[in-house]
């Protein structure tokens, strides 16, 4: 009996046509994997970088476009020109260009969605870029004025970033759920937990250059499922997958295109130099010199990063390697812990996040510093823990090391604010840091990062390590995927079919 | 029958007001904050306050848990603090999934644990007994992701029959649904069917044993129909028992296949939930399944007392 019933369930099984709606058949559509689903669709008031993966310059657009290099190109903003003093930027707007919802894209629109931005309320991630506005001025329907608060030579990159997304006034308190901008694609279905349809806006200012009419965005966490939906077709590209260990797998299959990229990413090990001995910069060149970043990299990511000196990455104005200032040297570790006085085995804690590269790096970083003398206790902590206990600005900080991932470009400032979690409040960087913003000419600006670069390595602010590296796998016949990830979007305006 | 019911339903509201207090003060008692998590590592702590306030999460205790079973009295379960839309939109999204699945893999369950139990009580040591029982020794050692894996790796990788994950949903018919929910349903069956065949098989091969069972064989009645008749409707006591528990298990611990084929169920909006600090969610999600295991238990018990009605006396 029960084994006519297991013939029966396999033979039905058998019978079962696919699944409809795999993409493969269809040419003007695409299925894409995604690691996290966003928690709404607004940019603007919410940091998950997965909102940024959905909407920008997909629903919404900015005055700048990042491009796969990581340059700047305009957008909705046609042009624009700095003061001398890097601290006005006036910015001609592109004409004609409407929202998804008829309401028309002027100067009005881009005053009032920084000054949202801005406001005492706002819950945006860059809020403290957009309070450094003195003001937004809109002299006329195409032309606006930025007035900054300091120099901020990055201005345009900055504003084309997620966080700086144009919204329409009127429809911007529903985004989070009916998100409205001026992309070449609206929302057509969300179905929570599970999947997001973008749907090609017929009216879109350049609607015969898109090619996709339709995208679903597939929301897949777990790392087997992921290779699995490539392999049986379910979806035709996976940007970031978690797929570093069946990358032969993929590499040998005709079907698929791997693309390794770089990000403007730092994974560093986190030293809270507030606590004892760690103030000490000898102990904190002691715990890079016990660092093997070969040998994290290899256990930590598969092997796919590239090394880091500071907390700056190649590909960026003004990087200098600076991997050479503390190298790996694990006699010179013990000496520098002998001069410093401190007794060995000193004991610290290591409070590691959950994702693999933190877990993992943390095995290996605990075994590294065994060898000379240092015991590192594992504490492992979700990231709701880590953020309020480790990191918070005004929180405990409580920890002596951790390792984690900055994924933001550009972000030396945070090393300038006084509370930030590694605590290193040097005035002499600081002094460095406001000279750069100031410097209008990128020749003497990059002169001065490389200074700022390697003040951070010689003063040992934090272990770093490496600048990871993405993998996106996608069907041979998908084109325009970008390879490199200057940031956290998929620009599916670019994307084809063979 | 009204007196015992009225017990029952006595019982079943207290429980679910005591589940309520402890849920809401050991999810207040986790470390870390909604806000923070929310906006991430790199925002402005300015902004993060304001979200606070946004939330309501600076009210007190007191005030906060009030509110809450108000809005369950009232129907009003609040907004996600992370997608900002109704919870019970959200919960009633995941059940049309978690449901028909946990239904489906049942049905299997069921439908395989009795027939085995019952051939191998009835042919209790011979050798299809002892196969039957080898075999249901191996479902129960098989962890049931890894199983699901390789239903994955045959059906949608080699064979390309079915998806190898994902939810179609039921607005295209009812077939497109079911056939999604088809290998997530027997990888979960196939572990508790192993575990319900063998509480059949035990169950029934005691009252086999029973002085009334010899009776009836001494009374001229045939072997198949003591066991259909008279063995059967006794043994299904302890095994009503584990299935009310079995089901309940598929409502809310279905995570990990779930994961396996991503699909958006009950387990893995709790699991995220809890991620992402969205407590109001979790409360709710953990409220309703402690209202589910109290129902299920409770119609066990009702159905007790029809298959065997000397339990509706005994609690008189």
């Amino acid at each position: 009996m029960l084994k006519r019933l297991c013939i029966a369930a396999v033979a039905a099984a058998f019978a079962m046509a696919p699944l409809p709606g795999l993409a493969q058949s269809k040419k003007d559509s695409v299925v894409m994997g995604m690691t996290l689903e966003p928690p709404g669709l607004d940019p603007t008031n919410a940091a998950a970088a997965a909102i940024a993966e959905v909407t920008l310059y997909n629903i919404y657009e900015t005055l700048t476009k990042i491009n796969e290099d990581g340059s700047v190109s305009p957008l909705l903003a046609e042009s624009w020109q700095a003061s001398p003093d890097l601290t006005t930027y006036t910015f001609k707007l592109r004409k004609g260009v409407k929202f998804h919802n008829g309401e028309p894209f002027d100067s009005a629109a881009v005053k009032f969605s920084y000054e949202r931005n801005a406001a005492p309320t706002s819950t945006n991630k860059d809020k403290s870029l957009y309070q450094a506005f003195e003001s937004v001025t809109a002299p006329d329907a195409e032309t606006v004025v930025v007035k900054l608060k300091y120099s901020e030579p990055n201005l345009p990159f900055l504003i084309g970033q997620a966080s700086g997304s144009i919204v329409e006034p009127k429809s911007a308190p529903t985004d989070v759920t009916q998100p409205v901008g001026t992309g070449p694609y609206t929302l057509s279905a969300w179905a929570k937990g599970s999947s997001i349809t973008l749907a090609k806006w017929p009216e879109y200012r350049n609607a015969a250059a898109i090619k996709l009419s339709k995208v679903t965005i597939r929301f897949i966490g777990d790392p087997a499922a992921q290779v699995a939906a490539l392999l049986s077709g379910d979806v035709d590209a996976f940007p970031r997958v978690a797929a570093a260990r069946s990358l032969a797998q993929f590499k040998a299959d005709p079907r698929f295109t791997v693309l390794v990229g770089g990000s403007k990413a730092k994974t560093i090990v986190g030293i809270n130099e507030r606590k004892k001995p760690l103030d000490d910069v000898r102990v904190r060149r002691a715990i890079l010199a016990a660092i093997d970043r070969k040998a994290m990299i290899d256990g930590a990511v598969d092997g796919f990063g590239t090394p880091i000196g500071s907390f700056y990455v190649p590909g960026s104005l003004g990087y200098v390697d600076t991997t050479g200032i503390n190298p790996y040297d694990p006699e010179k570790a013990k000496k520098l812990l002998a001069e410093a006085g401190v007794k060995t085995p000193l004991e610290l804690s290591l409070k590691l996040p959950p994702p693999p590269y933190a877990r993992q790096g943390g095995e290996i970083l605990a075994a590294q510093l065994a060898k000379i003398g240092i015991t590192a206790k594992i504490e492992n902590v979700e990231w709701a823990q880590w953020l309020s206990q480790v990191f918070a600005g005004n929180g405990p900080h409580n920890f002596d090391l951790t390792i984690v991932s900055h994924v933001e470009p550009f972000d030396l400032v945070k090393i300038t604010e006084p509370d930030y979690y590694l605590g290193y409040n040097n005035e002499a960087f600081n002094a460095l840091y406001k000279q750069i913003m100031s410097t209008p000419d990128e020749a003497g600006r990059a002169k001065l990062l490389g200074d700022a670069q390697r003040m951070l390595a010689t003063d040992a602010v934090a272990g770093f390590l490496f600048q990871p590296q993405w993998i996106t796998i996608t069907s041979k016949k998908l084109k325009g995927v970008w390879k490199e990830v200057p940031q956290f979007e998929n620009d599916f305006s670019a994307w084809s079919w063979e | 029958m009204s007196v015992f019911l009225l017990r029952r339903i006595l019982t079943l509201v207290a429980t679910l007001f005591a589940a309520s207090l402890i849920i809401f003060l050991v999810l207040d008692a986790l470390p870390g904050n909604a806000a923070q998590m929310l906006m991430g590592a790199d925002a402005s702590p300015d902004a993060v306050r304001a979200l606070t306030v946004k939330l309501g999460l600076d009210q007190p205790l007191t005030v906060r848990y009030l509110l809450w079973i108000k809005g369950m009295v009232s129907g009003d379960l609040g907004n996600s603090y992370v997608y900002g839309t109704p919870v019970a939109g959200l919960i009633a999204e995941r059940l049309v999934l978690t449901i028909p699945l946990a239904i489906m893999a049942m049905a299997i369950t069921v439908v395989l644990a009795l027939t085995a139990g019952i051939y191998t009580a009835a042919n209790h040591n011979k050798a299809g007994d002892v196969g039957v029982m080898s075999l249901t020794q191996v479902g129960i050692a098989l962890p049931n992701f890894w199983f699901a894996i390789l239903l994955i790796l045959l059906f949608s990788v080699k064979l390309q029959l079915l998806s190898a994950g994902g939810f179609a949903g039921w607005d295209d018919g009812i077939w497109p649904g079911i056939k999604s929910l088809l290998l997530p349903a027997i990888s979960l069956a196939v572990v508790q069917a192993a575990i319900l065949a063998r509480v059949t098989r035990s169950a029934v091969l005691e009252v086999l044993r029973e002085d009334f069972v010899r009776t009836a064989r001494a009374k001229g009645l045939g072997k198949r129909e003591v066991l259909w008749r008279h063995v059967l409707r006794n043994a299904m006591i302890p095994v009503m028992t584990v299935m009310g528990l079995q089901f309940a298990n598929l409502l809310a611990g279905t995570i990990v296949i779930e994961n396996v084929f991503y699909l958006p169920g009950l387990g893995r909006l709790i699991f995220q939930s809890i991620a992402n600090r969205d407590l109001i969610v979790v409360r709710n999600c953990v409220m309703l399944l402690a209202a589910m295991v109290v129902i299920v238990n409770f119609v066990v018990d009702v159905l007790y007392a029809f298959i065997d009605p000397r339990i509706k006396v005994a609690n008189l």
